[in-house]
């Protein structure tokens, strides 16, 4: 408990100037010793998992098991381009057809299910149609259904239409964001002004040009979240590419590397494709890490948006 | 529109008329426009969410036999399923899991969020991202993670409770394997919860601590008296998530179930046993009552927490 560790100086607490600097002096950051040794461990746990893990992808299978510098350091010998060279080798590279899968999967998925969340969001937001009410409760409820007790139904539903084992499987029902259109919806009741839509239409701009030129710019930050976030949320997905695809040309990375696990666990026929898993996950994660390194403005703010109102 | 001051002259009431009922019309017109925004998304909506839906609770009311074809039965299903060990042992599990795993990954990233409000330097900023990283790792990705981790031939366990002259606990053996999973989701999800608590936080007006200060209150008196209740929207909306993908909880015990060899049965939570009866056994039907009764099952929570905490989210 950290947290309680510095309280403030009782002799402080007499003038009103006195305790509104010592207030500036914790916010700026003053020798909050005890925090910091608390959000130092707390860093170490959250960090040691993708330490071993950039670790381990430089060893080969000899150095995973026995490597010189243990588990949490690297090893006389750097493996990692031999590893990288062993994913292009390994069944003619499927992994990064994999990786592209992924790519492919959570872009059309992620865009397509933010386009769908904007534009429902606004209509939610900013009309009053007939049936609007019920149709937003109707949603409400089904930000609580459990997306994954869907994923046996929408299989047997795709079967029967023949779009089993191929991109539309995965892409489709990963449009599907009720929570998006949320948090869309409680953005722009706030962030779109009646005012000036109404200003637009005085100008005679059409009901698409506003949304286009005064509502969509000042959503931003929203779609950006959202995007983030639907992204995310396909890119992760297992249960559903797990269920729906068979070829394992369609896979996306995460159900390809668990099947080299799966394949390397049970060991027979010395199948040692542990460097190539360790290297392989070190590498898929990347993309998104840089992704929130570099967004990081956007989604700080934009994930409070689905406080309830 | 209603602000229509009396007109006092004959003059300004005609100059009136055209302009309050042409923008009545428009405005009654231009509402439609609210369903074409609103239209793809409902498609997407029906097909892929009420569809799914519609068509599980239809196969959870028969059953299929190479003899007999398709056969109504009714609810027979939903009769076998809650009272089917395997499934009821699947809810329990994941029913032990929310009670531990919600208020350990609560406690975490609300401490963090607290801690975090209370500093601006840049190793408080650092923290704050590398606390939130996990959450960029795909599940089945952290799950593969800590499953080396965990691992007695790969991890550093052993290393690291050598350094204290103890022997490493097998974290994978059966009766440590519910732990191993709950510091599984911890890891991956607290950062997630915290950036969104500490979003909240920063909501907060500091004047409000400047008068509590004033009247003699501590950090600890702020944090708990006031801060706390005033995310307690911010804190809902995280435990109905948490609450949410715990019930359904599939992805972990699923990749792990390869490295802990024997301690998670196919069957360990719900979502699990309906996987296995729908992709090893090929019982749609069964399996479909049992998405659907776990659908049932986890609605129901949410919307009775959501109904306790009326008051703390501000939903009426």
């Amino acid at each position: 408990m950290a947290l309680v560790t510095d309280t403030l100086d009782p002799k402080q607490q007499g003038g009103r100037g006195r305790s509104a600097a010592s207030r500036t002096r914790a916010r700026s950051g003053g020798p909050r010793i005890g925090s910091h040794i608390f959000l130092l461990i707390l860093v170490i746990y959250f960090i040691t998992p993708i330490w071993w893990l950039s670790v381990a992808s430089t060893k080969d299978t000899a150095g995973l098991f026995s490597g010189s510098g243990g588990p949490l350091w690297f090893d006389d010998e750097f493996h990692f381009f031999d590893n990288v060279q062993g994913l292009f080798d390994r069944q003619n590279g499927i992994y990064w057809r994999w990786l592209g899968n992924s790519f492919l999967y959570a872009i059309s998925g992620g865009v397509g299910a933010t386009v769908l969340a904007v534009l429902a969001g606004y209509g939610f937001a900013k009309y009053r149609f007939r049936g609007r009410g019920a149709f937003f409760g109707v949603l409400l409820g089904a930000v609580m259904v459990p997306l994954t007790a869907l994923v046996i139904p929408t299989f047997v539903l795709l079967s029967e239409v023949g779009l089993v084992n191929t991109i539309w499987a995965v892409i489709l029902p990963s449009l599907l964001s009720p929570f998006g259109v949320y948090l869309m919806r409680v953005f722009a009741q706030e962030a779109v002004p009646d005012e000036l839509l109404d200003a637009a239409r005085i100008d005679g701009a059409g009901e698409l040009r506003t949304f286009f030129t005064i509502a969509l710019p000042l959503l931003r930050p929203a779609i950006v979240t959202v995007l983030l976030l639907s992204v995310v949320g396909t890119w992760n997905n297992f249960f559903l590419p797990l269920a729906v695809l068979s070829d394992p040309l369609l896979l996306p990375v995460t159900v390809g590397l668990n099947g080299w696990t799966a394949l390397s666990n049970a060991g027979s026929g010395g199948e040692a494709l542990w460097n190539l898993i360790t290297t392989g996950a070190f590498i898929s994660i990347i993309p998104l890490i840089i992704a929130f390194l570099s967004l990081q403005k956007y989604w700080q703010g934009g994930l409070s948006l689905g406080s309830l109102k | 529109m209603a602000t229509t001051t009396a007109p006092t002259s004959s003059h300004r009431a005609e100059a009136h008329q055209p302009v309050k009922h042409r923008p009545d019309r428009n405005y009654r017109r231009r509402q439609r426009w609210g369903w074409l925004f609103v239209a793809p998304f409902a498609l997407i909506f029906l097909t892929f969410l009420v569809l799914p839906l519609v068509f599980a609770f239809r196969m959870s009311l028969f059953t299929s036999t190479l003899a007999t074809g398709d056969r109504f039965v009714g609810f027979a299903n939903y009769a076998k399923a809650f009272t089917d060990p395997l499934f009821l042992d699947g809810l329990l599990t994941v029913a032990k899991f929310g009670l531990i795993m919600i208020p350990a990954q609560m406690i975490v990233a609300l401490i963090a969020a607290l801690v975090l409000d209370n500093l601006a330097t840049w190793a408080s900023k650092f923290s704050r991202l590398m606390i939130f990283i996990p959450y960029a790792v795909p599940v089945v990705i952290g799950a593969l993670m800590w499953g080396f981790l965990y691992s007695p031939r790969f991890g550093p366990a052993s290393t690291v409770f050598a350094l204290f002259g103890a022997e490493a606990p097998n974290f994978l053996a059966q009766d440590s394997i519910f732990g191993s999973l709950v510091n599984i989701v911890t890891w991956q999800w607290a950062g997630y919860y915290m950036i969104i608590i500490y979003a909240a936080l920063r909501g907060i007006d500091p004047g409000i601590y400047e008068a509590a200060v004033l009247d003699g209150a501590s950090d600890r008196q702020i944090a708990t008296r006031i801060k706390v209740p005033m995310i307690s929207s911010s804190l809902v909306m995280v435990v109905i998530f948490a609450l949410i993908g715990t019930l359904q909880f599939f992805t972990e015990p699923q990749v792990l179930r390869g490295v802990a060899q024997g301690a998670i049965p196919t069957d360990y939570t719900p979502n699990m046993y309906a996987f296995s009866l729908a992709f090893s056994y090929s019982q749609f039907n069964y399996a479909s009552a049992i998405s659907f009764a776990l659908g049932i099952v986890v609605f129901v929570f949410s919307f009775f927490f959501l109904f306790l905490t009326r008051k703390q989210s501000g939903l009426k």
